[in-house]
């Protein structure tokens, strides 16, 4: 909303700068985004004639021009056609810096020097949807009312400050200049002017009596001459209509436009703009209908049928639904109410007689007809957000004071108002201690009165002194105050938002912890850290063609994702059900900017659509996950040469992860299962308990086909682990066992396997047959190569032998240990040297 | 007296024998600096076929009254080589050890060995301290879903259908019904929901929003750290003196705050809550747009209707609220110019925080 200062000084006599009213306002809750001073730019530039205008001799589109600029005669060259003799036009003189930034110098063309420049639209930086289409080319020719040697700026209206309005949607009640001017009269406690309506002596019903002719088209009042019937009471809560004859179209008065302008909107014609006035004015829209092309006069407000046509004023053929509120005659819809009026109806210069629509829709069918059209116009916008059905009459009436002060047409007497149900004014009942409780502060009843009286409502107090409690009365234009809730928020705006005690609150000692969930999450991103990973934040919704990139198939489990109706774009297009294509995606982005070796983890959500059904009636599940991915090789210096990342770096995070959090009997077992996974590289990780298997997450080299779709360099390697199931196995700290009190002893053994055979069977071995003798054990070596024979490998392990009770003698430790061998050649073909 | 004569002079020669053996063997170790020659000089003198033993081993021919004092003095010169032979060998390995240490000497400048340093991203480091602030004010965090329903994130904070304020923030939806959260603002309810009706409640909640909006200012997804407290006598006085608390902790102690009335359907009344200036202190500057203040929160006192919704009774209780963006705080923070820098996750970004 803009308002132009001038325009908001007509009803409160405020005497306060621009800027200062601005912070003011701002700081009582009518948000001013911006101080509009248009006449930046404009110093330099004033209002000349045209006195006499001639071809350039030299050059075939220039035009020599001698104007008078109040200070004499200049001689001014321009390239506009649009100049004649007799024209007032803005002209530039030497010293002007236009808005656009340029400098006005004297210049010489082609042997004829021009002392200045005259100037468009544009280039006074006028605002172009203000402007008429015909204006908007060439030279601005200003009004025969601008006095010669003036600045422009006050010929246009431009040296008044204009107030950007921020609105809150609560008090779009300030969408109207008067409810502006209220706000400002009760924060200054200016006195409050409101505007002249019309009060003809003669305005009333002639019932048929006397000077009622029965002619249609003698129209004697208002009344007799038009019929509104509302069928549909809970879209439309008032209709009224006022008739206006003998219309006599035109331009209406500068001053009218230059406010018009000011608020953003273009002037057209007297009788439009007036409905704009009263709308900027009162912040009620109104419409004009051309009654003759009304069938018998007669208004019917109803919803549209199914499939009814209606041509709107911009042309296009509408085909409409019930759910969409029409005003019709008789025989045909003429409007699309509250959104944009029919262009059979339209009133044009052929028009004599004019109806005048002013009512209350119900604020969400204009909400959804002026989407579903794809049209918001000021109108509908305050019907969107509610007029204040009270004062409808008032805008009637304030649109025929115009029309007769304007002389654009003559009053017919007498209006037409169906108003069923009145809305009651809203009384809510205070009490002054509960305000000051909600507050913090200590303000007298009798404050609070005057704060709510400067804004217009009525305080009735219900108790004999007069200060503790009672009922306050709502304007009806204040339709945001239902509560006592509300009533203090005036208060405290009144009195001074900053005015208000800095206090903390007095409640009992609270202690501040995390929950055990939130402790894990916070170690499991101290331990990626610790790791050397970096964390990233992706969103939460990917583009559904990541799916087909990590080759799922059909079916596949990762497919059931939730899918968000209305994305931006594709990239929204899903939830993600698994999160490495966002680090894939991440990678990706990194190594087409050279940096390729990364390192990278997220703690986040996926989701997962049920099997059924269609459409979800529940939230679906959402699991909180910890992704990572390793990619090109750890950081190398002068003392490391490291090789490319591989499965094991990122099983070793794992390991440290499940170290810190104290988690044991984790099992990795390989699996070529997972479709964005080298087969022969992948492990699930699983955890027993109470007898069941539960899928504690998946790690893997990342499939050659998916790292080739995200034409990714290397071999990156992935994970994924949920983080609930972490959470829950998870222990704060390990049991506890006594030191060992006797010494230990280690022994080394090499042997020679088949490849096939997993380490993990060969620690199965160890463990069964050691018993409680072997303490722990730790793979040394590995080796496979020359001297070992085709499809052998040879694993070296340290084992450490001790007793809690004794310390072993050295035939128990080679008892052991040879049981041990045994055990492995026997059970996985263990061959020792 | 022949044969004592021949005896003093057996005697006497014996004992000039081994003063000359302990001064030319202290003689000879003086001019020795290696073990090795020292090893030898040993054997010579001290060895079982060194000198000193030959010497000793002519002691057959003295009398019984000279064996005890050749013997003793022959100890003693054992006694004084030896010491001297213990003081060479430790000088010598003294001397060795401070050669060796000098050669290992090795250039201090050379980069250490390599070792990865993570981090977390800017946004969790910031939602950490913001945690720790109200950790520390005796605050629980609480938690809600990213998918929410159009009850918890809308209705229940006193949003219904066709509110115009709903266009405040244009949804993503999944169903009519259920949406992503646009704000972190439906944990309130859920957390009411499940402690009433325990009081005070004090929780903040920090989380991933979503909205309609994609440009240089705004990201469809960004974050948000939501507050709620309820109880007896809460005041809109102690909604500005723990907002200060915060801003002063987050941002430095000369902070001031600034409460702007504004509007929120699930607080009132509510206030818009600026800082003075990171940047200028207040002086006016780009970051400002010259007004000296910052807007970083929206905030209020709980609308009585929210906290029937959540289960507590508006006439006895009161309650204030408030939201903030990670982002901008972030960006405030550390002086980062574009948004989208952090979604971009960038590793030399990254490596800055
Ligand atoms: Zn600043």
């Amino acid at each position: 909303m803009r308002i132009s200062m001038d325009w908001l000084g007509e009803y409160v006599a405020h005497e306060m700068t621009a800027t200062d009213l601005a912070e003011k306002l701002t700081r009582s809750g009518i948000a001013v985004e911006n101080v509009i001073c248009r006449d930046r730019g404009l110093d330099h530039v004033v209002v000349g004639l045209v006195q006499r205008i001639e071809k350039h001799p030299a050059a075939d589109k220039l035009w020599v021009c001698q104007i008078e600029t109040g200070n004499g005669e200049t001689t001014i060259v321009t390239g506009a056609q649009n100049v004649r003799q007799g024209h007032k036009v803005p002209v530039a003189l030497p010293g002007a810096c236009l808005p656009n930034g340029l400098t006005i110098t004297p210049v010489d063309f082609r042997g004829i020097p021009s002392a200045g420049m005259l100037c468009s639209a544009q280039e006074l930086g006028l605002d172009e949807k203000t402007i008429a289409p015909a204006d908007r080319d060439g030279i601005l020719i200003l009004s025969d009312a601008a006095v010669i040697g003036k600045p422009v700026a006050a010929a246009l209206g431009l040296d008044v400050p204009v107030l950007e309005l921020e609105l809150t949607p609560n008090r779009s009640d300030c969408l109207a200049v008067l409810n502006v001017a209220r706000e400002v009269a009760a924060i200054t406690e200016a006195p409050l002017q409101l505007p002249k309506q019309y009060a003809g002596a003669d305005d009333q019903c002639c019932n048929g009596g006397d000077g009622c002719t029965g002619n249609k088209d003698d129209l004697c009042c208002t009344q007799d001459r038009v019929r509104i019937t509302i069928n549909d009471g809970d879209l439309c809560g008032r209709y009224a209509a006022r008739l206006f004859t003998n219309l006599r179209l035109g331009p209406s008065p500068v001053w009218m436009q230059q406010r018009l302008q000011s608020a953003g909107m273009r002037p057209i014609n007297n009788m439009v703009d007036i409905t704009n006035y009263v709308m900027l004015e009162l912040g009620h829209p109104l419409h004009a209908f051309d009654y003759h092309t009304i069938a018998q006069g007669e208004i019917i407000v109803r919803r549209a049928q199914d499939g009814e046509v209606l041509t709107t004023l911009d042309g296009q053929e509408r085909t409409l639904n019930a759910g969409n509120l029409v005003i019709a005659d008789p025989e045909k819809a003429i409007a699309l109410a509250g959104v944009m009026g029919g262009l059979a109806t339209e009133v044009t210069d052929n028009t004599k007689v004019v109806l005048l629509e002013a009512a209350h829709f119900n604020p969400a069918s204009i909400r959804r007809t002026a989407r579903q059209v794809g049209l918001r116009s000021e109108a509908s916008q305050r019907f969107e957000k509610g007029v204040n059905v009270d004062t409808i009459l008032f805008a009637l009436d304030r649109t025929a004071q115009l029309v007769e002060e304007l002389g654009v047409a003559d009053v017919v007497p007498g209006y037409v108002d169906v108003y069923e149900r009145p809305s009651k004014a809203a009384s809510v009942a205070f009490s002054v201690e509960r305000i000051n409780g909600l507050l913090g502060t200590n303000v007298d009843g009798a404050t609070m009165a005057h704060y709510w009286q400067r804004l217009g409502m009525t305080v009735t107090w219900s108790d004999p002194e007069g200060n503790a409690q009672g009922v306050v009365e709502v304007p009806t234009y204040r339709p945001d105050i239902t509560g006592e809730h509300d009533l203090a928020e005036e208060v405290a705006r009144l009195y001074g938002y900053d005015n208000i005690p800095t206090t903390l609150p007095q409640g009992a000692t609270t202690v501040g912890q995390r929950t055990w969930p939130q402790l894990v999450q916070e170690r499991l991103g101290e331990v990626m850290v610790a790791s050397g990973l970096r964390e990233v934040i992706t969103f939460s919704f990917i583009n559904p063609r990541h799916l087909d990139r990590l080759g799922l198939p059909e079916n596949h489990r990762l497919r059931q994702v939730v899918a968000v109706t209305n994305p931006l774009s594709e990239e929204q297009g899903i939830m993600r059900s698994i999160i490495l294509p966002n680090l894939l995606e991440v990678a990706a982005r990194n190594s087409s900017r050279r940096t390729t070796d990364i390192g990278i983890f997220e703690l986040g959500s996926v989701f997962a659509h049920p099997a059924s059904p269609e459409p979800l009636k529940e939230l679906p599940e959402e699991r909180k996950k910890l992704a990572a991915l390793l990619m090109g090789q750890p950081a190398a210096g002068w003392r490391q040469k490291p090789g490319p990342y591989d499965f094991y770096d990122l099983k070793a995070v794992i390991e440290k992860l499940l170290a810190c959090l104290k988690i044991n009997g984790v099992t990795w077992q390989a699996t070529g299962a997972l479709p964005y996974l080298h087969p022969g590289r992948a492990a699930l990780l699983t955890v027993e308990q109470d007898g069941a298997t539960m899928e504690l997450g998946w790690i893997g080299e990342v499939h050659p086909d998916v790292t080739e779709a995200y034409d990714l360099p290397g071999r990156p390697v992935a994970m994924e682990l949920d983080v609930q199931l972490l959470t829950m196995l998870a222990r704060a700290f390990g049991e506890y066992k006594a030191l060992p009190r006797f010494p230990s002893t280690d022994r080394d053994m090499a042997m020679l396997l088949p490849e096939t055979v997993p380490a993990s069977q060969v620690e199965a071995v160890i463990a069964a047959t050691g018993g409680t003798l072997v303490d722990r054990w730790r793979l040394f070596d590995l080796y496979q190569g020359a001297q070992i024979p085709a499809g052998y490998r040879s694993l070296a392990y340290t084992l450490r032998y001790q007793a809690s009770d004794r310390t072993l003698t050295d035939d128990e430790v080679n008892q052991a240990h040879e049981a041990i061998k045994a055990a492995l050649t026997a059970q996985v073909g263990a061959r020792f040297r | 007296m022949s044969t004592r004569m021949q005896d003093k002079s057996e005697g006497h020669r014996m004992r000039e024998q081994l003063e000359a053996i302990r001064q030319q063997a202290a003689g000879e170790l003086q001019g020795l600096d290696n073990l090795e020659q020292v090893q030898e000089w040993r054997v010579r003198y001290l060895g079982k076929k060194g000198e000193l033993t030959a010497v000793l081993r002519g002691m057959g021919g003295l009398s019984a009254a000279e064996r005890p004092i050749i013997g003793a003095i022959a100890n003693e010169v054992r006694a004084n080589l030896e010491e001297l032979l213990e003081a060479k060998t430790q000088g010598i390995k003294q001397r060795e050890k401070e050669r060796r240490l000098q050669s290992e000497s090795i250039d201090v400048t050379l980069p250490g060995a390599v070792t990865m340093l993570g981090s977390k991203h800017p946004l969790t480091q910031v939602i950490d301290e913001i945690k720790a602030i109200f950790l520390g004010m005796g605050y629980q965090i609480a938690e809600g879903p990213e998918i929410e329903s159009d009850y918890y994130n809308f209705e229940a904070l006193n949003l219904p259908k066709d509110h115009p304020a709903r266009d405040m923030q244009d949804s993503f939806y999944i169903t009519p019904e259920i949406l992503l959260r646009t704000h972190t603002s439906p944990v309130q309810i859920r957390t009411m929901e499940r402690l009433k009706p325990t009081l005070p409640v004090k929780i903040i909640c920090p989380g991933r929003v979503f909205r309609r909006d994609d440009d240089a200012t705004h990201s469809p997804m960004f974050h948000q750290v939501e507050g709620l407290v309820v109880d007896k006598g809460i005041t809109f006085g102690d909604l500005r003196g723990t907002l200060l608390a915060f801003v002063q902790q987050m941002f430095g102690a000369d902070r001031e705050i600034r409460l702007r009335p504004s509007f929120f359907p699930f607080t009132e009344p509510s206030a818009e809550v600026d800082i003075s200036c990171v940047i200028c202190s207040g002086s006016g500057c780009r970051v400002c747009k010259g007004s000296g203040w910052l807007e970083i929160l929206g905030s209020g006192m709980v609308h009585p209707r929210v906290l029937e919704y959540g289960g507590y009774d508006s006439r006895e209780l009161t309650g204030f609220a408030f939201g903030m963006g990670v982002e901008r705080i972030a960006m405030l923070k550390y002086g980062i110019d574009d948004m989208r820098l952090l979604y971009d996750n960038d590793m030399r970004f990254l490596a800055q925080f």
